[in-house]
């Protein structure tokens, strides 16, 4: 019922400043919820900026000017009032890298929780059940169940990717950003990722930024196109990828085939 | 074609080879010059001291408040430098209490809050308190620390424990600013970007993510200012009031207020009036090797800790 609203994500003339330089130009998008949307376009077009945006993580770099609207659960995130904090709750990102913290990996999982909820009120009880069931969802549980207390930056690459996917899911997040996760995997590494996106799909609104158009196609439903900061084309990912709409999205998709 | 390359380049290291020999000896010497230093610092203050060692009241010179090296015509000296352990002790102790929060605030600050242009010229100012002589801490404590204690605290003398040891606090501070902000700022950013994706705040930031994940070097820092404390000399002894006491109620705070003597200070004060090979001269070497022993205790000990918690990661 919550969910009755058409998108999760609506974007409207969103323009983006690096300093002088534009990075976004008149991004307007619609975001569904319960499918994979990705994110694809040349190096440099904006992809991560657009993506960064929906989290306002971009505004640690200070020079950061941005105007027009972006609506998530129904609330322009860039308005004064809004809390960047439980919008972080709303919307989990994981990173390029994978980025564990230099702690447990109870910790970790238990991060977000800790950060949202006053210590008093979180049991202990009640912090091991959701870490057990975060680190299962992601299908981590089995192999680190009984090195909780080791640290997280121990773990292999594929591994450390699935704990920050993991911990992203004790906040219950609505919109889970996604950076091309699987840039440091292995072939194996990529294919389990992908698995878990496929899985996470239904409860969340996924949108993934990826290099690789094979994994474009393979793991998306939807896809947007990206140059120069603008948005080109959005449409179904078969529909894309089979029959462009637009030429400079054809032109992309053959010099990448060749 | 390619093996006439392979021939070159095989050449090549054969000759580097034949050139690596007297470098190789050249570079071991330079690391056992060191070696060799700290060696011969401990033999010649030793030797300095030794001859005292068989009729050294030891028990005496660690557990009595009673340091009177020239005393009045017709007594035996007494060398109890129990006060002196204690008044070195007590700037150190006194004076971490400043230094490292403040230390640590400041590193803290500019590593993760200063926008860009104020972390230069914070990094500017800091590296110019470092610059400092001691000696002029030394004056600024006479002429200015002294006279606000006074006026602040309403006491008759500001030249004392708090004195010193806001000093040797200023002058650690440096120190204990740049090593921690290495530190920090050593921590990779994608840890400080996954927190704040989690939707942390700043603060938490700091002491949940980068205190844990710097943790060598905060803790080195730390060492190095108490290092510094230790063997501070000038401005300890000008501050300090230099005056042999013990207070008689350790758990009154006041007892910042009374005047101590440290270790440094008294070798620099009284080295000038022994004569060479005396007793005197002798047991302000003991004092030397104190110094010395503390110093690598501390330098053992950062070392132990540091080495434990990398093994722990
Ligand atoms: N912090 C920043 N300051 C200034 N310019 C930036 C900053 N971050 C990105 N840019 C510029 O903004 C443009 C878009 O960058 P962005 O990282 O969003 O591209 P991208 O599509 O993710 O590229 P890639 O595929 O290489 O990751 C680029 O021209 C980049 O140089
Ligand atoms: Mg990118």
């Amino acid at each position: 019922m919550a969910d009755s609203q058409e998108y999760s994500i609506q974007v409207r003339d969103f323009n983006l400043w690096y300093g002088d330089f534009q990075a976004l130009i008149n991004v307007t998008i619609n975001i569904k919820p319960g499918i994979v949307t990705s994110l694809i376009g040349p190096s440099g077009c904006g992809k991560t900026t657009l993506l960064r945006s929906f989290n306002r993580i971009n505004e640690r770099y200070g020079n950061v000017k941005t105007t027009g609207e972006i609506e998530i659960l129904s609330k322009n995130i860039l308005d004064e009032d809004v809390s960047v904090a439980s919008l972080r709750q709303n919307v989990g990102m994981v990173f390029q890298r994978p980025n564990p913290l230099p702690i447990s990996i109870y910790d970790n999982i238990a991060f977000g929780l800790r950060a949202h909820t006053p210590r008093r009120s979180l049991r202990r009880t009640e912090v091991d059940h959701l870490v057990e069931e975060a680190l299962t969802e992601a299908g981590l549980w089995e192999a680190v169940k009984d090195n909780l207390k080791r640290k997280a930056t121990g773990l292999t690459l594929e591994q450390q990717q699935k704990l920050c996917i993991a911990r992203l899911l004790p906040l219950k997040p609505r919109i889970i950003l996604m950076d091309e996760p699987c840039s440091a995997l292995d072939a194996a590494g990529i294919e389990r990722i992908e698995e878990l996106i496929s899985d996470l799909k239904q409860r969340f609104t996924i949108v993934v930024v990826t290099h690789n158009m094979a994994q474009a196609k393979r793991a998306s439903d939807e896809c947007i196109y990206m140059y120069l900061g603008e948005i080109v084309e959005h449409s179904p990912t078969a529909e894309l990828f089979v029959n462009p709409k637009e030429e400079k999205t054809a032109m992309y998709i053959q010099g990448r085939y060749g | 074609m390619s093996s006439g390359k392979k021939s070159i380049r095989a050449l090549g290291a054969k000759l580097l080879d034949g050139a690596e020999l007297p470098i190789r000896i050249a570079i071991t010497i330079c690391g056992w010059s060191s070696i060799l230093f700290v060696g011969a610092i401990f033999f010649f203050i030793f030797k300095e001291a030794a001859p005292v060692f068989p009729h050294l009241d030891w028990g005496e010179f660690f557990f009595a408040h009673r340091w009177i090296p020239i005393p009045a015509e017709g007594n035996e000296p007494s060398y109890g430098a129990m006060g002196i352990l204690y008044g070195t002790f007590a700037i150190t102790v006194v004076s971490m209490f400043i230094a490292m929060p403040l230390g640590l605030g400041a590193a803290v600050y500019i590593s993760e809050f200063a926008p860009p242009r104020r972390k230069e010229w914070l990094k500017i100012l800091i590296e110019f308190l470092a610059a400092i002589p001691s000696i002029i801490w030394g004056f600024i404590g006479l002429v200015i620390m002294g006279p606000l204690i006074q006026k602040i605290l309403g006491v008759e003398v500001g030249i004392n424990l708090l004195n010193a040891s806001i000093m040797v606090a200023l002058m650690a501070v440096p120190l204990i600013v740049s090593i921690s902000e290495d530190a920090l700022r050593a921590v990779p950013d994608s840890y400080r970007e996954a927190a704040l994706a989690l939707g942390a705040s700043k603060w938490e930031i700091v002491y949940k993510v980068l205190f844990p994940a710097a943790r060598n070097g905060l803790l080195a820092a730390s060492m190095l200012g108490v290092g510094r404390a230790v063997g501070e000399t000038m401005a300890v002894w000008m501050a300090s009031g230099n005056t042999d006491n013990i207070p008689e109620n350790f758990f009154n705070p006041l007892l910042v207020l009374e005047r101590v003597k440290a270790l440094t200070a008294t070798i620099a004060g009284e080295m000038p009036d022994t004569v060479h090979g005396s007793e005197h001269y002798q047991v302000l070497f003991v004092i030397g090797i104190v110094l010395l022993t503390i110093s690598v205790i501390i330098n053992v000990v950062s070392d132990l800790i540091i080495k434990g918690i990398r093994k722990e990661s």
